[in-house]
């Protein structure tokens, strides 16, 4: 209801902005994001046009989801005939979606909210609004139960598989719908699954009949229409497959429906889409998997089940082969099932507490008041009032935070607001900035602030007037007001040292041992190097990139190199003195590209023909860094090392490391040592770096056991990334290596950054994950933090909360943009307060919970045995599922395994999660590679962990 | 006989030795009660057109502890080719190759005429000469450009095999890599750091073979290269090369804030030049050739802070124990000078700048390896230029006047021992028996090292008679005296100079007036100076003065005739007539006077005096005065007010200084433009004759000296002026009447007032 209300007129402020990704359309090498992955989808994708035409990205991001809305404004009364729109917008893909697509990027993002989304959403959010009645809550439960005959359904090891096995069996124990009969038939339609909290709603109820009417297809031709959702939402999947792409052994990370939607005729899939509708809603509640006949990524792991067997906890009653993977709940399904539901319809924030769709899910955002998920993802968006409730639940409450996301482009950026010399409007005591759920009180006079209940003088440059509401008459002019996100321009009183910075500076870093150089990664670098300095991030629609860039080679010394635009050739200065590091030189070293292209392109000519001879194999690593770091210190700006480095440091310099791997060390009290660094010389150089604003990427290129625990330091610790190829050769490598590359040099980067997390009395921020460095306790400061980069926040209760006024989130970081520019960006996010377990449970996001689970864990390893951790996460997920049961299921037998709607998922990815390399490494695994993927889940984002950790598998032959 | 006069000159043409006595006094106490001590001074590598060096090698001694060459004044049996060394008496055998000597066939240096020769060593690898530029790039842009084009001139100087090298350095220190194609790499050290020659040759690559690039071409043994051939080239090879590479510098690109002075790390430059040099070419000739246009200011060697409103230390900071950071800036040049030294490498320093540039601190360098001090006001002046060149002026056979990595070694007859050597050398620290316990100067052996040295430096060496009163020695009875200079010729050939003279020893109560008629009192001013001098660096100077004081009374008391209390009859006979007068201007020289000189002019003027030959150091110490005017030819007049005229034009030749003086009615008539008229051709001749000479002396010295032309009244008569002796002062000005000279307001005394209180105090019998 309230979203009806809150669906604003538009906002003046509304009008075109600058969106950061519009240079990537100077088509620099195609698309760079998506270079890759088109290739796959390609070969199967043909039928499907849309997806393919994918080179402006502008243009490939509206898909036919995006198309759907219009479709469905005009159906708007009638929901069915918009699926049915849907089906048909399918077959007319070309012609329509062009149409489509220019008024969408054309017209305000704002503009074109007013009417369809608003009046269709509300019968999709609905269910959630309303506090469900207990009768809702006792036929949710019922809906979620899994029966199962199986004694140790709740055991907290190993659970989650043992009982689906029995459905069939159980299945004459589903008492309350005929929905339940489809099941033992093993072959229940994916979109007629149960129930969850809607159960109680009459759709629901026509649900059944329906769902049995598509059983029979069985050969997939239902699924046509799920299949539509990751072809031409793309987003969903081509997103995370990018960003982390160098996983060293998972597989290929895009997601494909299982094999049958491949096979599947790409024909139009009629009959179902009406029949279709009604159920659609309740596609969110199935509990469990989809009883779909073939399903190969279930085949393989369970079946077998030696993985199972061979997990420590206390022994499954019941022979493996009589679990049945189809009882077992499909991500892929249930993935399915919300991009079909959710994927149409714009997520509008405007309301407190609304769970957003899945991160598969490609939705459009409208921000109206709180920050998109795309910024902000929490484990759950309902908290328990109190403290004991929380120790209950045992649920974590996280938030997943993205502060510089990318936005798709049809979303605009958030407004820059400039309040001139006197800086963004604070809360006195808390800091808090203003942000929409300040109150303002006494005709506008004061404003009580939101999280710490001081009341605050309107300075009178901002006084405005209150209309009868309460609210300000300007609300909708400023995005303060009325927004999740936005930005401040910050003052001077923001900047370091009381001065504005200069541009930032990126400086390449490239090792020239001998390694390095036989591989050919020299040559190759250094010939890409040359154009892709011309796509270094710019701000807005600057035309060339404020960042200045230097070179610096390196074996067991280092050599800068002069590139000063007056100069007819580069001149290298040799640095030997590793062990008290210097920059040689201030002026030429840090260049405007443009400036200087011509000895840049000389130099990066020169570099391969300069070492070609080389027979240095050692290198050194700490001083590398330090380099760099002072160089910025020099030139008194922020910015960022790129290092390209192939071995172990053993030469003799600070940060020396020696060959420490030792494998015999898995499974025992020390095998934590291997995931600690050997030094602890690297964190106090990424303490110096985080002080001069200097974020280290590294590329790595071992040949053998590198020890990426040390060398990641740094990195980690600053906020930047590792990209590791192991045996790097040209032929093979050069793809994946150069992809990253660019992708890495171009994303937009903000540097030298302070986020700070500000909560609402009742709750605070107690713990943080990702790639950072913390002085104290609550201030993460970030050498540099880019689009990729994730920070998760736990909280903790530290007093009750109040129902009625919810929790709220501010999120602010302070950072200097890629054109120097100092900035405050600003997230809130409301969310709601419950007394009621019920609502905690029916409000979570399962992969924000892993996402910060695998975190935890992650973290966990450094300091405890991994068999220990793996024993948490196991326990910490029987509780709350046992909580669940006890507190909110209706009694049932002992054998069965109860799983919230909303959780359905989370033994499955658990599981995953559980058999990680870091957690549980397969033979072929190295020290190096856990390492790796241990930082690298760090700074995941959710749609990467759900990725990450549940790989989609995809046939590309016909089996 | 010839007069000693004509002894002396001769002796000094040919062996390049001057002697305070030429008749030696023949037991201690008689040596000691002369007052001036036995001393020489030599000049080991005087230019002798006429001595063409002999292509072998010396006949020595076969006792160990003697070693000495055989010589003219040793006694040959030609028949039982015998041949007794004059110093130890051991009979020795002539080697092979001289069987067929004889008194009528004998060899060069068995001839009296030869008591000096030089002898050509074959034997030893030759090795080039080296020449690495150590450069300031904290310079004005004008003065960089001079210097780099000074810098690309000299390159055309240097013999072509010669190695070069190139260090610059500013904030930090970049060594040159000379070798590459394409783009120009240097080593770029922290000027703060102070490295060990290890640690340098290290991070230079020199520890190893440094270019793993040498790809092992079998079979094929390729000449061992050189391991630092990156940094050091011959000349002809990277001509271009390094002609463009001095073209490039720049200033220093970091900035210098407003009221700083710029970071200067010469300190750490100098340490990696030794430190290269010496990890790849030790004991081969190098000059390091030091550029700097201010003080060190950062790093080891720091001689002020960088902040401007922080002067330099003066004499008058350094006397209240104020100069923060003069002891360990001295003692990092004196460790770097004395490694250097050991290495027998060179280090010449140019410094031109308007302010002291630090020469206090680092003149051990210079000093001590002997290298060259060069010191002027900007690079951009002739004085330094046109000084640079002649570095590398050639002499009659085309071979540069310059040689290296000396050892002088001093070898005594039995009744003398050595003291001491005073000049650009350090000791090698040989005992040996002919080692006098006392020391004068740098003594407590028998060899120096001079690792740098020209046709015109010039050691004092100091003498101790040991023979004892009651050992008397044989009626004509000769003293000798050994000095043989071991070599790197500038053609790289190693080259021994040997000199070998005799003098007559006589009894001091007996032949007294021979012993006072040899005296030769130049030779003993410039001894008696160099010890005055080095005194004065260890010393307060008022102490000097005293013992320098003393000496000469005593020496007058000694030598002088007169009747007891009564000064007007003293009277000193013609050999030490001239010799108070020397001390007097002595005693107004910069060398013992700190007034009016900043720290780093006394260094200069110091190191100058110590290694030139007798007759520029007679004239630093009293400075030529000549008298050009229309009554007659130019000559030379007394260095006293009472010669500055109004009609005539001085020339002042101070050796650092050439004033030229014109006087009141001359500059009135110049500035009347008398001299452009035809009928006062004559007038213009007179201008112009002092021109002429100046220009001469201009072209012969070493380092060129600051060329002032001034007149009567000008400011720069000043340098005139606190010269000459003040006979007419304010204070008597007007008891000489209206007579001839000017005045010079001074408090100073005057040669008569000093030489009153000399007699006075010659007579009396207290002291």
């Amino acid at each position: 209801m309230n979203v009806n209300q809150s669906a604003p007129p538009l906002p003046p402020f509304g009008q075109s902005q600058p969106v950061y990704p519009g240079y990537h359309q100077s088509s620099y090498g195609g698309q760079p994001g998506s270079t890759a992955p088109p290739t796959p989808y390609g070969a199967y994708n043909g039928p499907v046009p849309g997806y393919q035409q994918t080179p402006p990205p502008g243009v490939s991001r509206a898909p036919p989801s995006s198309e759907a809305p219009p479709a469905s404004t005009a159906q708007a009364p009638c929901g069915q005939a918009a699926y049915g729109q849907f089906g048909q917008g399918d077959v007319q893909n070309g012609p329509s979606s062009t149409v489509q697509m220019q008024r969408f990027p054309g017209s305000q993002p704002f503009g074109s909210v007013p009417l369809a989304p608003v009046v269709s959403q509300p019968t999709v959010l609905q269910p959630y609004g309303p506090p469900p009645t207990s009768a809702q809550v006792t036929a949710q439960l019922a809906g979620m139960q899994i029966s199962g005959a199986v004694a140790p359904a709740l055991p907290p090891v190993g659970l989650g598989y043992g009982p689906p096995t029995s459905l069939a069996s159980a299945s004459g124990s589903f008492p309350n719908s005929g929905l339940y009969g489809s099941y033992p038939q093993g072959q229940a339609p994916p979109l007629s699954q149960a129930q969850g909290h809607l159960g109680a709603q009459p759709p629901q109820r026509s649900a059944p009949p329906q769902a049995s009417s598509f059983t029979s297809p069985a050969s997939g031709g239902p699924r046509m229409p799920s299949m539509t959702g990751p072809l031409l939402s793309g987003q969903g999947f081509g997103g995370p497959s990018l960003s982390q792409p160098n996983h060293v052994s998972s597989p290929p990370p895009q997601a494909l429906p299982p094999g049958t939607q491949m096979t599947g005729p790409p024909g139009p899939p009629p009959p179902m889409h009406s029949s279709q509708q009604p159920g659609y809603q309740l596609q969110q509640n199935g509990s469990f998997g989809p009883a779909r006949g073939p399903q190969p990524n279930y085949g393989s792991p369970y079946p077998g089940a030696p993985t199972f067997g061979s997990q420590p906890g206390p022994p499954q009653p019941l022979p493996p082969k009589r679990l049945d993977p189809d009882a077992i709940p499909s991500p892929i399904q249930v993935i399915e099932d919300d991009r079909n539901n959710r994927g149409s319809e714009p997520f509008v924030t405007g309301a407190r507490g609304q769970v957003p769709p899945l991160v598969t899910t490609n939705f459009l955002v409208k921000d109206q008041g709180n920050a998109s998920p795309r910024y902000i993802r929490c484990t759950s968006y309902n908290i328990p009032c109190t403290s004991d409730m929380a120790k209950q639940a045992q649920v974590p409450l996280a938030a997943v935070i993205k502060p510089l996301a990318r936005l798709p482009p049809e979303e605009a950026s958030p407004y820059v607001v400039d309040h001139g010399e006197s800086g963004p409007l604070r809360c006195n005591r808390c800091k808090a900035y203003m942000c929409p759920f300040m109150q303002f009180v006494e005709g506008g006079r004061r404003f009580q602030c939101c999280f710490c209940s001081c009341i605050n003088d309107v300075p009178p440059q901002y006084f405005q007037h209150l209309d009868h509401t309460g609210k300000r008459v300007d609300a909708y002019d400023r995005p303060e007001l009325s927004l999740g996100s936005y930005e401040f321009l910050a003052t001077v009183d923001y900047c370091k040292n009381n001065k504005f910075p200069s541009p930032p500076a990126f400086i390449f870093m490239i090792d020239v041992s001998y390694n390095a150089i036989r591989s050919g990664l020299v040559r190759l670098l250094c010939e890409e190097l040359k154009s892709l300095i011309d796509f270094l991030p710019r701000e807005g629609g600057a035309e060339e990139s404020a960042i200045r860039v230097g070179f610096v080679t390196y074996n067991k010394v280092l050599h800068f190199y002069n590139v000063k635009s007056s100069l007819a050739q580069p001149q290298m200065m040799v640095v030997s003195d590793v062990a008290d590091m210097f920059v040689p030189l201030l002026d030429g070293f840090l260049v405007n590209v443009s400036e200087s292209r011509a000895v840049i392109t000389s130099l990066l000519d020169q570099i391969p023909e300069m070492f070609a001879d080389t027979r240095e194999t050692e290198t050194v690593f700490a001083p590398v860094i330090q380099a760099g770091m002072e160089a910025l210190k020099a030139a008194e700006c922020a910015g960022k090392l790129f290092l390209f480095h192939t071995s172990l440091p053993i030469a003799e310099a600070p940060g020396k490391l020696k060959n420490r791997d030792d494998r015999k060390l898995i499974n025992t009290d020390k095998e934590k040592t291997l995931f600690q660094p050997q030094t602890g010389a690297y964190q106090t150089l990424a303490k110096e770096c985080v002080a001069q604003g200097c974020c280290v990427d590294l590329f790595l290129f071992p040949n053998q056991y590198v020890d990426v625990a040390t060398l990641s330091v740094v990195p980690q610790l600053t906020g930047g990334s590792v990209y590791k190829y192991a045996c790097f050769q040209v032929e093979n490598d050069q793809e994946r290596f150069l992809s990253d590359l660019r992708r890495d040099v171009q994303k937009v980067v903000g540097f030298d950054a302070v986020m700070r997390v500000r909560t609402s009395t009742g709750i605070r921020a107690v713990d943080f994950f990702g790639a950072f460095y913390m002085s104290n306790t609550t201030d993460v400061e970030l050498a540099g933090l880019d689009g990729d980069k994730t920070v998760t926040v736990e909280f903790k209760h530290d007093d009750r909360l109040n129902e009625e006024s919810g929790a709220l989130l501010q999120c602010a970081l302070l950072y200097t943009s890629c054109a120097g520019q100092r900035r405050l960006r600003i997230h809130n996010l409301a969310l709601n307060c419950c007394t009621q377990l019920a609502d905690l449970y029916r409000n979570c996001e399962t992969d924000t919970l892993i996402n910060y689970m695998a975190k935890f864990a992650y973290r966990g390893v450094l300091n405890s045995p991994v068999k220990t951790v793996r024993d948490t996460l196991i326990t910490q997920c029987a509780q709350i599922l046992a909580c669940y049961r006890k507190n909110c299921a209706s009694p049932s037998s002992a054998g069965q395994l109860i799983l919230p709607e909303c959780m359905k998922l989370l033994p499955v990815y658990l599981n995953c999660v559980l058999k990680s390399d870091v957690l549980q490494p397969g033979a072929e695994v190295t020290t190096d590679d856990r390492a790796y993927v241990r930082q690298l889940v760090t700074s995941m984002d959710v749609a990467e962990t759900n990725v990450f950790f549940y790989p989609r598998l995809l046939p590309l032959t016909r089996a | 006989m010839a007069t000693y006069l004509e002894f002396i000159q001769q002796n000094e043409e040919r062996d390049g030795v001057r002697f305070s006595w030429n008749v030696w006094p023949s037991s201690r106490l008689e040596a000691t009660r002369m007052v001036v001590p036995l001393a020489c001074l030599l000049t080991p590598l005087k230019e002798r057109p006429d001595l063409p060096p002999v292509q072998y090698e010396p006949v020595l001694c076969s006792r160990t502890t003697c070693k000495a060459i055989l010589n003219p004044l040793c006694q040959v049996d030609y028949r039982a080719k015998l041949w007794a060394c004059n110093f130890c008496f051991q009979r020795n055998q002539f080697p092979p190759a001289y069987t067929g000597i004889s008194e009528v066939n004998q060899p060069a240096e068995l001839m009296p005429q030869f008591s000096t020769i030089e002898y050509v060593i074959q034997r030893g690898a030759q090795s080039p000469l080296i020449f690495l530029y150590v450069v300031d790039t904290c310079l004005e842009e004008d003065d960089l450009q001079a210097l780099k084009e000074s810098l690309q001139m000299s390159l055309s100087l240097l013999p072509p095999d010669a190695l070069v090298g190139l260090i610059t350095f500013g904030r930090m220190v970049q060594v040159h890599e000379l070798s590459c194609e394409g783009i120009s790499k240097s080593y770029v050290f922290r000027g703060t750091k102070d490295l060990t020659a290890k640690q340098i040759q290290d991070m230079l690559g020199l520890t190893k073979p440094a270019m793993p690039v040498q790809q092992a071409r079998p079979g094929q043994p390729h000449e061992q290269p050189f391991v630092s051939s990156r940094f050091l080239q011959p000349v002809h090879k990277i001509d271009m090369n390094l002609t463009d590479l001095l073209g490039e510098l720049q200033r220093d690109p970091w900035p210098v804030t407003q009221g700083k002075r710029p970071l200067r790390s010469t300190g750490v430059a100098l340490s990696i030049a030794v430190g290269l040099l010496e990890g790849t070419f030790p004991n081969t000739g190098a000059r390091i050739m030091l550029f700097t246009g201010g003080p060190p200011t950062q790093g080891p060697g720091m001689v002020v802070g960088d902040e401007l409103k922080v002067p330099i230390r003066s004499w008058h900071d350094i006397e209240k124990d104020n100069a923060r950071f003069m002891k360990k800036a001295t003692k990092h040049y004196e460790m770097l000078a004395n490694r250097t030294a050991t290495n027998g490498h060179c280090i010449d320093i140019y410094a031109c700048a308007l302010d002291q540039t630090g020469l206090l601190e680092m003149k051990c360098c210079a000093n001590l390896t002997g290298g060259h001090m060069v010191m002027g006001d900007s690079f951009n002046t002739s004085l330094f230029k046109q000084t640079f060149q002649r570095i590398f002026s050639k002499d009659f056979n085309g071979d540069f006047r310059m040689a290296f990595g000396a050892t002088l070694e001093v070898k005594t007859s039995r009744e003398l021992k050595v003291a001491g050597a005073i000049g650009p050398c350090v000791s090698l620290n040989v005992k040996g028996p002919c080692v006098s316990e006392n020391e004068l100067g740098v003594g407590g052996t028998s060899q120096w090292k001079i690792c740098g040295l020209d046709p015109t430096s010039t050691l004092g060496i100091y003498f101790e008679v040991v023979n004892q009163h009651n050992a008397p020695v044989p009626q004509g009875g000769r003293g000798a005296i050994q000095f043989v200079t071991q070599y790197q010729h500038s053609s790289t050939q190693r080259r021994i100079r040997v000199t070998t003279i005799a003098r007559n020893w006589a009894d001091a109560q007996s032949q007294l007036r021979h012993i006072e008629a040899a005296f030769d009192q130049e030779a003993a001013a410039v001894l008696m100076a160099r010890l005055g001098v080095f005194r004065a660096e260890s010393e307060e100077g008022p102490d000097v003065l005293r013992w320098l004081d003393r000496q000469l009374i005593r020496l007058c008391q000694k030598f002088g005739q007169y009747n007891k209390e009564d000064p007007t009859s003293f009277r000193l006979s013609d050999s030490f007539s001239l010799y108070p007068q020397f001390m007097f201007h002595l005693r107004r020289s910069p060398f013992l006077q700190v007034f009016n000189n900043s720290p780093d002019e006394s260094s200069y003027y110091r190191h100058h005096f110590a290694r030139q030959d007798l007759t520029q150091s007679l004239i630093m110490i009293q400075p030529i005065l000549y008298s050009y005017s229309f009554h007659g030819p130019p000559e030379p007049v007394l260095l006293d007010s009472s010669s500055i005229l109004a009609e005539r034009i001085l020339l002042m030749d101070t050796f650092f200084q050439i004033v030229i003086y014109l006087g009141e009615t001359i500059a009135q008539w110049r500035k009347a433009g008398y001299q452009d008229m035809p009928e006062y051709e004559n007038f213009k001749h007179l201008l112009q004759a002092p021109l002429d000479d100046a220009q001469e002396i201009l072209q012969a010295r070493f380092p060129m000296p600051r060329y002032i032309n001034t007149e009567h009244g000008g400011s720069q008569a000043r340098f005139l002026l606190s010269k000459v002796n003040p006979s007419q002062t304010h204070n008597n000005l007007y008891a000489w009447g209206q007579e001839t000279g000017a005045p010079i307001l001074t408090d100073d005394v005057s040669l008569q007032v000093f030489m009153d209180h000399l007699k006075k105090l010659a007579v009396s019998s207290a002291c």
